[in-house]
């Protein structure tokens, strides 16, 4: 029964990953790798792996593909110059894959890697894998899970800074400039106001 | 139950199209990335694979440190992509040559 499940969505995860890189529309394409996700992240719960599989949704499928969309609605792109020369290079990039795809396989498949009849074990009834994640995630492994704190936040901002830019005509707050204002600088005392109304007639 | 070899496979079949693709979408940068997702998943689903096989956590504590670099991957090259666009007008690999290189 699982392996037949397995067998079903592994067809539909190879059958989308053929979508995306074939398909005509960017649109359509990064569809495809949604349902790719979403058919990975099943293989991965049925391996045991419910945590990542739960994460691949919701990181991938609610975060970077969202963000994939929006970057190809937002640009305004001709794709027919971006589509010539895939009949060319279909013949060289189908024996290519093809020939990687044998040599992988060879590697498995042959009696010598002993990977062959190996069965995934069932999980324990009574292990909980996001316990079991949770309790070596933040002691054996606090520090890489520091550092990737630390590239989450660099691609923040590395990808605020690169796509930020200052259009001339609009207004904007200058914090810096706020902020190191003195009163000195603003506020003229001017001396002498009573009777002003008067002195003003005067002087025009 | 699931062999560990159905994992590897599926893990190389996985991998070899995010290879075409590469070689069939040279010209979209968008695509280019999106292949470059489908290997990270190929390598994922062999970690996994073994993770269950050996029945030892490491394995998908490196998934969860891949996932994490890749999505800061994903956000910066989609960010080149954007700062591309808005200094070229397209998004051809052909016409980038300013660099002459």
């Amino acid at each position: 029964m699982e392996q037949l499940l397995f067998y079903i969505f592994a067809g539909i995860l190879l059958f989308a990953a053929t979508m995306v890189i074939s398909v005509r529309n960017p649109v359509h394409a990064a569809l495809f790798l949604v349902l790719a996700f979403f058919n990975a992240a099943i293989i991965w719960v049925l391996a045991g792996a419910e945590f990542l599989g739960i994460a691949l949704v919701v990181v991938y499928v609610g975060a970077v593909m969202v963000l994939f969309l929006f970057v190809l609605m937002m640009l305004d792109i001709n794709t027919a110059p971006l589509r010539e020369g895939f009949a060319r290079y279909l013949p060289v990039g189908l024996l290519v894959a093809l020939l990687m795809a044998v040599q992988l396989g060879a590697v498995i498949l042959s009696e010598r890697a002993e990977l062959i009849g190996g069965t995934i074990p069932e999980p324990a009834a009574d292990v909980n894998n996001i316990q079991a994640i949770g309790g070596v995630l933040y002691t054996v492994y606090v520090y890489p899970f520091e550092i990737a704190a630390v590239i989450l936040l660099l691609a923040i901002v590395a990808a605020i800074s690169l796509t930020l830019r200052r259009r001339g005509g609009t207004h904007q707050q200058d914090v810096a400039k706020q902020l190191s204002a003195r009163p000195e600088e603003r506020v003229r005392m001017v001396k002498g106001m009573s009777g002003s109304s008067e002195a003003r007639r005067e002087n025009q | 139950m699931i062999e560990l070899s159905d994992f590897l496979i599926l893990g190389a079949l996985l991998f070899s199209l995010g290879v075409a693709g590469i070689f069939l979408n040279r010209k979209n940068v968008i695509l280019l990335l999106m292949c470059i997702e489908l290997i990270l998943l190929a390598v994922n689903i062999n970690f996994i694979g073994f993770s269950a096989y050996l029945e030892d956590l490491a394995g998908q504590i490196f998934v969860f440190f891949i996932l994490t670099v890749a999505a800061a991957e994903a956000a910066i090259g989609l960010a080149i992509v954007v700062v591309l666009f808005r200094s070229r007008g397209d998004i051809n690999v052909a016409a980038l040559d300013a660099m002459r290189g």
